[in-house]
């Protein structure tokens, strides 16, 4: 017999679920509890958390796609060096592309796209899948956790730019009519604290529905 | 399993092509940020000057309105004049003038660190029939470095607007210095007094209606945004100083 080798679909179960997993039961914030910082830092208006999630995404999948590839080249003496290597080059990439394009978005996310090269979630990835996986199922992994971390970055934004400054991108969402009323927008919403709180919350609301996430002890 | 000299072999190949994709990148989206660089600034001059603007019209507006572009000197003199697409007089255009390596410069003339003479620059608007000068702006805040633009009217005192901007103020508070609330409480206020004696424009902590300042000259500060407000004090008065023999010659 040639070929005895049954070529796996690209979207097997198993694929589908190195997608999915991050976004809840996998989820690299409120799980894994890695890029806290970016997540508090990006999420006070809705528009640059998304370019942040995109940004993200893209870096951790790409990154997770070309150290999967040179896996077996790579000595392991300076593995890190190398993985490094291709995060801060895809991250300069990225905020090139962003100061050419959208450029008032990378003005609002200013340092924090260069802070992607030591946002944990894309070099914990490289650690701990791509190194040891294909190329396929490594990119896979990186666009589902990019989702997971961009999901909570957009809920996040959505109740701070909501209730924080009234607006979603920037168009007034809450009606003239409350302001009349006497309704004010909440100050604290746009500052840090407020998105670790949120954070917060989140985590509480997806582990009393998550039974197994609870630790034991 | 990997020797030295492949670990060697490895990281140099990884850094040149590393290198040559940046600088690849680099080069073929660099006029499109200069372009945006450039945008943001004239969108910034024309709002001081409440002409509306958007990121594809700015530069056209800019063309239309911005009818002189004036760089003096320390004594007010001329030192370049651009207009209509030619220069009239010397070579430097006041748009591509850095205006915090001018300041600089003036400040280490004055403690004879250089020899190096500051020139500033001045756009001169004519917008529908009436004549408004633009004057950029820049100065520190509490976290970093603010900047701005004010416009005067013909009479080269009155206030026609201000526009602020900040690289970190604390938000809520200093921050509140890019906010229309602060910059629309500048308008029609006078940098000259009526004897013609250069005042600035002081934002007063505490407010101006109770302290001794002509209301025509002082602005309220922003309440919890102190060192950010006196860091736009200090910026108005710093950079105005500069264009008042040139303003005393030519005032209409």
């Amino acid at each position: 017999m040639k070929d005895t080798k049954i070529k796996e679909p690209l979207f097997s179960a198993k694929n589908r679920k190195l997608l999915t997993a991050p976004l809840n039961k996998d989820n690299p914030i409120t799980v894994q509890v890695l890029g806290i910082c970016s997540a508090l830092a990006v999420t006070a208006k809705l528009e640059p958390a998304i370019v942040m999630a995109v940004s993200v995404t893209v870096v951790v999948a790409f990154s997770n796609l070309v150290v999967s590839l040179l896996r077996n080249t790579i000595p392991p003496r300076i593995r890190i060096i190398v993985q490094l290597v291709v995060i801060a080059a895809l991250v300069i990439v990225v905020d090139q592309i962003l100061k050419a394009y959208v450029y008032n978005v990378s003005k609002q996310l200013s340092v924090f796209v260069g802070l992607i090269i030591t946002n944990c979630i894309v070099m914990g990835r490289l650690e701990a899948f791509a190194m040891s996986h294909k190329p396929w199922e490594s990119f896979l992994d990186g666009i589902g956790n990019g989702l997971g971390y961009g999901l909570i970055l957009v809920v996040v934004a959505v109740f701070r730019e909501l209730f924080g400054s009234g607006t979603l991108f920037g168009y007034h969402i809450i009606p003239q009519s409350f302001y009349d009323a006497g309704y004010a927008n909440n100050g604290f919403f746009i500052l840090p604290p407020m998105a670790l709180i949120l954070v917060g919350l989140i985590i509480w609301f997806q582990r009393s529905k998550n039974a197994d996430l609870v630790d034991k002890s | 399993m990997f020797s030295n000299s492949y670990i060697f072999k490895y990281s140099a190949i990884m850094v040149i092509l590393v290198a040559a994709i940046l600088a690849g990148a680099a080069l073929l989206l660099q006029p499109a940020q200069e372009r945006n660089v450039k945008v943001e600034k004239i969108q910034d001059m024309l709002n001081s000057a409440h002409i509306e603007s958007t990121t594809d019209n700015a530069e056209q507006l800019y063309e239309k309105y911005v009818v002189r572009e004036i760089v003096i000197d320390e004594n007010g003199e001329e030192v370049s004049v651009y207009k209509g697409g030619k220069f009239e007089k010397g070579d430097v255009r006041a748009f591509n003038i850095d205006l915090k390596s001018q300041l600089k410069v003036k400040q280490d003339a004055a403690q004879g660190k250089t020899k190096e003479k500051a020139v500033f620059p001045l756009f001169e608007v004519d917008f529908e029939g009436d004549t408004l000068y633009i004057i950029p702006l820049q100065g520190n805040g509490l976290w970093g470095p603010i900047w701005g633009n004010i416009t005067l009217k013909r009479d080269m005192s009155t206030v026609e607007g201000v526009s602020f901007g900040h690289k970190g103020e604390t938000p809520g508070l200093g921050a509140e210095i890019a906010l229309p609330q602060f910059e629309n409480s500048f308008l029609d206020k006078k940098v000259f007094d009526d004897k013609g004696e250069f005042q600035s424009i002081s934002v007063v902590k505490g407010g101006v209606a109770n302290s001794s300042i002509d209301p025509a000259h002082g602005v309220d500060a922003i309440s919890g945004g102190t060192i950010t407000s006196m860091g736009v004090n200090n910026m108005l008065k710093n950079n105005l100083s500069n264009y008042i023999t040139y303003i005393k010659n030519h005032k209409k």
